[in-house]
């Protein structure tokens, strides 16, 4: 580039939405996709179950149970960025205590649930952070922590910050502050164990949670 | 040697008005840069490199600047050397301070000057590929950097 050529700044779209698993996964919180052979095996199963008198019972439990499952063993990755990883490593030690909903930082993103993106992303973390969330296991959801990785904060207009994690993976609680105290990130916590409670294997997705708080 | 000593000396050497100050601020012709750089390392003891960066005039082309310390006199001089409208090569002053390195490296990662005779003159902050030089005033706000911005 010369010195007398700035280029034309253009915002481009979020780059998530180009690949293909994560284009599926969104598509999979929304509505279950066409070709997927577990989800049509899970709804052949359903409705073999709901064609007996009281069938609806036992998948309301089935769902109930797994969720339960799910939602009291979320397993965030130990994944800090910047400042926000602070109040997050508050959040995990003693007086604040997720451990006690099930949550325990683990050392590995292969057998973690939870990405907690507590900092700011720059362009050049950015394709190591989409790396760790690809060898995440489904079902898996992250969470962005913080003003940066919302929207990338005050440093939004910089030249080598990304403009919200949202441009890079899919983001389930968005808390917000600079940093957020560990309440704030408990609560965005409590918030997505209620989001947990209502993802569905088992027959239709319930209405998307209207508690703001 | 005391910081006025050093003064008379860098005065005589270069033939130019320096005020008395913490630090003296020294403009040196990009010409001599490495010259009075080994100047005041071997002669006047600045053994300390502190830092070096640059600022952009705009039209007045860019600036280098490095600072560098006796720690043990308490001289400090701050060496300023204009490289004038459109150039961007300046003298390396690796040969001199090793210290230097990954700060010019730094430098041409967020200004574009090539320094000469660096022996490893890579990007140290931003990744290879990256286009332009983001510390520069005609580096747009906002720049797109596809695919994350």
């Amino acid at each position: 580039m010369a010195l007398n050529d700035p280029p034309v700044p253009v915002i481009p779209a979020p780059i998530w939405r180009n690949f293909k698993e994560l284009q599926e996964w969104e598509q999979l919180h929304k509505t279950r996709p066409e070709g997927d052979k577990h989800s049509a095996l899970f709804e052949s199963v359903t409705e073999g179950i709901h064609s007996f008198p009281g069938g609806y019972v036992v998948t309301t439990a089935a769902d109930a149970f797994l969720n339960w499952a799910r939602k009291s063993s979320v397993w965030p990755v130990t994944f800090g960025l910047a400042c926000c990883a602070i109040e997050m490593m508050a959040t995990f030690c003693s007086r604040f205590d997720v451990e006690r909903l099930g949550m325990v930082p683990w050392a590995s993103p292969r057998h973690s649930d939870l990405m907690i993106v507590s900092g700011t992303v720059t362009i050049k973390m950015a394709p190591m952070l989409l790396r760790i969330y690809d060898q995440m296991p489904d079902p898996k959801w992250a969470v962005s922590m913080g003003s940066c990785a919302n929207s990338g904060g005050p440093f939004r207009h910089g030249y080598h910050v990304v403009k919200g994690v949202d441009r890079v993976i899919p983001v389930d609680v968005y808390v917000p502050g600079c940093p957020p105290p560990p309440e704030s990130l408990l609560n965005g916590l409590l918030l997505l164990q209620d989001q947990i409670s209502h993802f569905k294997q088992t027959g239709k997705k319930a209405p998307p949670n209207e508690k703001v708080d | 040697m005391t910081a006025e000593q050093a003064r008379v000396a860098l005065v005589s050497t270069l033939g130019a008005e320096i005020a008395a100050a913490t630090p003296m601020v020294v403009d040196v012709p990009p010409a001599r840069w490495e010259e009075v750089a080994r100047y005041a390392k071997e002669t006047l003891g600045c053994r300390f490199f502190n830092f070096l960066s640059a600022v952009d005039w705009k039209e007045q082309g860019l600036e280098v600047v490095a600072r560098v310390d006796n720690l043990e006199d308490g001289v400090s001089l701050m060496l300023k050397t204009k490289l004038g409208p459109g150039v961007s090569t300046c003298a390396s002053l690796t040969p001199v301070y090793r210290g230097a390195n990954w700060m010019e490296r730094e430098c041409f990662d967020m200004f574009g000057i090539r320094f000469d005779n660096h022996p490893d003159l890579r990007r140290i902050l931003l990744e290879d590929g990256w286009e332009g030089h983001p510390l520069l005033k005609s580096y747009a706000v906002d720049t797109p950097h596809p695919p994350y911005r």
